[in-house]
């Protein structure tokens, strides 16, 4: 192979990264206009995910797992600014996830509800929270509801333990949740799915 | 040394030799499908297997390094029959559609069929229904005839470092695709087109123009031009029976008059025109503008493409010089239509390319229609033009020789080396030497400019100046040297370099992504020295002394840099998006 040694820096480490001291992150400009209309996705979430996993072995997945976790699938709008702030390429990002059955492309249910686990919303009244989610779906975590309207899951640390203790419905964040607003919250989202 | 015995043969070979690598040593041939002697192994297909003595054990002879005392056996009716599964299973969801096949009689995977005798479908066949990408104007992607054998997902990610290909899904299912199954046209894609030089199948294949260019040379009211780029001269023959590198520049400007050609130019006019241009611009930078350093090349679209979308930053220090074949694509429908009396808009350019890359450039943007008319009409890689030579029953082994047409056809040894890695260096500091000291160059070979090596640095003596150059092919290598420049500006320190030539393919357009199959580094030496004894055979050796370039600035564009000159010649670039959707 022609001089392939030299510097492909992504060639054997498991971090991929492309240098770059041009404009990384959200505002760079390689991201057409497109991508930047997702406003509902929080852009500090996926930061603080690619932050927490960056330098561990088997990162991506995990990052790929955090997102999921919160919005139920990976839509491509976090998978493209995935793949910036991780300097991970697009398409590694969507070998891994069409490599595992695990991970989504598609929305599992019209609305993802994500009860956050971490220790912070943990201490602070998730299971409360989580029980009574359940128990007005009748669904268990990891299910979606029969007419396909609410996906439930528990996730790891979304990373706003200030917030906590806090549910995500479709990648926005809801903070100091109580078990009363859960019947408010889910009232919300069928009176969207209505509109 | 490693001591061991292929078939009984006795055999020394270097330690981290492979089985195939030591079987070629001694005249055995294992067949390969996936491994692609350019590329390392990918394992994926499992024809190469051979068997250790007295065990039952199969290797993959690719990817296995030889062992001291192995006795290693080749071939045995058992290792013969599973070979044959392997063909058969691979067939099994292939369609077989070899003679609709743009890679009929050049297939790696219909070849092995045949070296086996195949001929019947041993295994209920399940094909895969995914539909073509016809997205772009260089390549289309066929996934129903991809045998996952893995050398484009190789070659695009880790050659090129563009990751715009990859496999999706697994075992079964794998297929290749742009990540999340968006179009080509859509990826970060260069349309370098090295996948489709190293692709064993028609699963990557050029964006096939032919019969376009067929039909337009019957049309008689058009006036079809044609150009040959500098590498094409030196590889069109390997599928002629010559060897790489024999230099058949003056056989093709034959073969292109018989297909019905009304004027064959030569690309290397090109060069040496966009020599003197680029040899200006540096100069003037290097003299009065040095925050515009390093002067970064411009020829290669690929490279183009992959900077708009990898290095934005760098958009300053560009070129602005169009590519040689867009140079005399603008000047045929201007000066020449000019000089003949022709109807520019009957004029008809078709450039003969080692590229896909060009097929894409020729309408990036409204600037490649500087005279008034698209200035390239089509451009078709070597090997649509091998394809169009053998169409027309052209003997091309045997033609008489011919000379290119005037005023766009004359070149000098500069112009010719464009089509190698470093030859654009090297040829631009030549005129750039004579422009600074207004002296003659004692030896115009620059050698440490020359090679295969992927990035190659050196210091230039010019005058009482040092020029610091570099010169990176493969796109991978380019990471290397664009980063220094990026580590200097963010620091405000001068960056380490003056002027840095870069070439997308590896080895340099004699490489390229639309040259004949079977490229080694062995063929691209090969093809270079054919374009370095064409350089020394011509006795101007200098672009900017090219009678006919002269001629073309007097009585048409003026002074170098001139406004006519930057409308025609010259374009400008902007930062596009990795990924369109
Ligand atoms: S043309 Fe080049 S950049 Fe495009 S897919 Fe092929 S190898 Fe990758
Ligand atoms: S497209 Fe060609 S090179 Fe790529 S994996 Fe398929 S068969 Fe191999
Ligand atoms: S190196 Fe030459 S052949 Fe390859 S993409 Fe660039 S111009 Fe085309
Ligand atoms: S623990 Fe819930 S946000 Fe950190
Ligand atoms: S050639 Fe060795 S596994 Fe394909």
């Amino acid at each position: 192979m022609t001089g392939m040694a030299s510097n492909n820096s992504k060639h054997d480490s498991t971090v991929f990264m492309r240098t770059q001291a041009f404009g990384s992150g959200f505002n760079d400009k390689r991201i057409s206009k497109e991508h930047m209309k997702l406003t509902t996705i929080d852009g500090q979430q996926i930061k603080q995910a690619v932050g927490k996993w960056k330098d561990k072995p088997g990162n991506l997945i995990m990052m790929l797992h955090e997102v999921q976790g919160c919005y139920g699938y990976v839509p491509r709008e976090v998978a493209l600014k995935l793949s910036h702030e991780a300097d991970v390429p697009l398409a590694r990002i969507y070998e891994v996830i069409t490599f595992y059955n695990y991970f989504k492309l598609q929305p599992p249910g019209k609305f993802n509800i994500a009860v956050c686990m971490g220790t912070a919303c943990y201490l602070k009244g998730a299971p409360e929270l989580m029980q009574e989610l359940k128990n007005r779906l009748s669904i268990d975590e990891g299910q979606t509801t029969g007419d396909g309207m609410f996906h439930l899951d528990g996730v790891r640390c979304l990373g706003c333990c200030g917030l906590a203790p806090v549910v995500a419905v479709n990648g926005r964040v809801h903070a100091k949740v109580k078990k009363g607003d859960i019947i408010d919250i889910l009232s919300k989202c069928k009176k969207e799915a209505n509109s | 040394m490693i001591r061991a015995k292929i078939n009984g043969i006795s055999l020394r070979v270097p330690e981290g030799a492979t089985i195939l690598e030591a079987a070629e040593k001694v005249q055995i041939k294992i067949p390969v499908l996936c491994k692609h002697p350019d590329l390392p192994p990918t394992a994926a297909c499992g024809i190469c297997i051979v068997k250790l003595k007295g065990m039952n054990k199969m290797l993959r002879a690719c990817c296995t390094p030889i062992e001291e005392g192995m006795e290693i056996i080749t071939h045995d009716p058992e290792i013969v029959e599973v070979r044959r599964s392997v063909i058969e299973l691979i067939l099994s969801k292939h369609p077989n559609e070899c003679l609709s096949c743009g890679r009929n009689r050049n297939c790696e995977l219909q070849k092995l069929a045949g070296d086996f005798g195949i001929n019947e479908q041993s295994f209920p066949q399940y094909l895969a229904d995914i539909p073509a990408d016809n997205s772009t104007k260089s390549l289309v992607l066929e996934p129903r005839k991809c045998i996952s054998c893995g050398r484009c997902v190789h070659v695009c990610q880790q050659m090129q470092n563009v990751w715009a290909l990859s496999f999706l899904e697994r075992g079964f299912d794998t297929r290749i695709s742009p990540a999340g199954d968006i179009q080509l046209a859509d990826s970060p894609c260069v349309k370098c087109g090295q996948c489709s030089a190293h692709c064993p199948t028609g699963a990557i294949f050029e964006y096939d123009e032919t019969g376009k260019v067929w039909e337009l040379l019957q049309d008689e009211n058009k006036y079809c031009i044609v150009q040959i780029a500098p590498a094409v001269r030196v590889a069109v023959g390997e599928w002629f029976g010559f060897k790489s590198g024999a230099n058949t520049t003056r056989k093709l400007y034959a073969a292109l008059r018989r297909m019905g050609f009304r004027a064959v130019f030569d690309t290397n006019f090109g060069a040496d025109l966009t020599i003197v241009e680029e040899a200006h611009e540096f100069v003037h930078r290097f003299t009065k503008e040095p925050t515009k350093l390093p002067l970064i090349t411009s020829c290669c679209p690929a490279w183009v493409d992959f900077m708009e979308k990898f290095y934005p930053d760098m958009v300053d220090h560009f070129s602005s010089c169009k590519s040689p074949h867009q140079m005399v694509g603008a000047l045929s429908k201007t000066y020449y239509a000019q000089k003949q009396r022709l109807d520019p808009s009957k004029i008809v350019v078709v450039s003969i390319m080692p590229c896909t890359a060009k097929k894409h450039e020729i309408s990036r943007d409204r600037e490649m229609f500087a005279s008034g008319h698209q200035d390239v009409d089509i451009s078709l890689t070597t090997r649509e033009l091998a394809r169009m030579i053998k169409q027309a029953g052209i003997d091309f082994p045997n033609l008489p020789e011919e000379d290119a047409d005037h005023m766009l056809g004359e070149y000098s040894g500069a112009g010719t080396i464009f089509g190698m890695t470093g030859g654009v260096m090297e040829a631009a500091l030549r005129t750039a030497y004579d422009y600074v000291t207004g002296g003659k160059l004692k030896n115009v070979d620059f050698e440490n400019v020359r090679g295969l090596q992927g990035v190659k640095e050196g210091t230039i003596p010019v005058g009482s100046h040092e020029v610091k150059v570099a010169v990176a092919h493969g796109l991978s290598n380019v990471e290397y040297v664009l980063n220094k420049v990026r580590e200097a500006k963010k620091n405000d320190r001068v960056p380490p370099y003056h002027f840095i030539e870069v070439m997308a393919c590896p080895g340099g357009c004699v490489g390229g992504g639309g040259q004949p199959y079977g490229v080694t580094d062995a063929v691209r030496n090969q093809r270079g020295d054919g374009l370095y004894e064409d350089d020394r055979e011509h006795k101007i050796r200098y672009s900017h002394e090219n009678p006919f370039v002269k001629k073309l600035y007097k009585e048409f564009l003026g002074e170098p840099r001139s406004e006519k000159v930057h409308h025609l010649l010259h374009t400008t670039y902007r930062p596009m998006p990795e990924y369109k959707r």
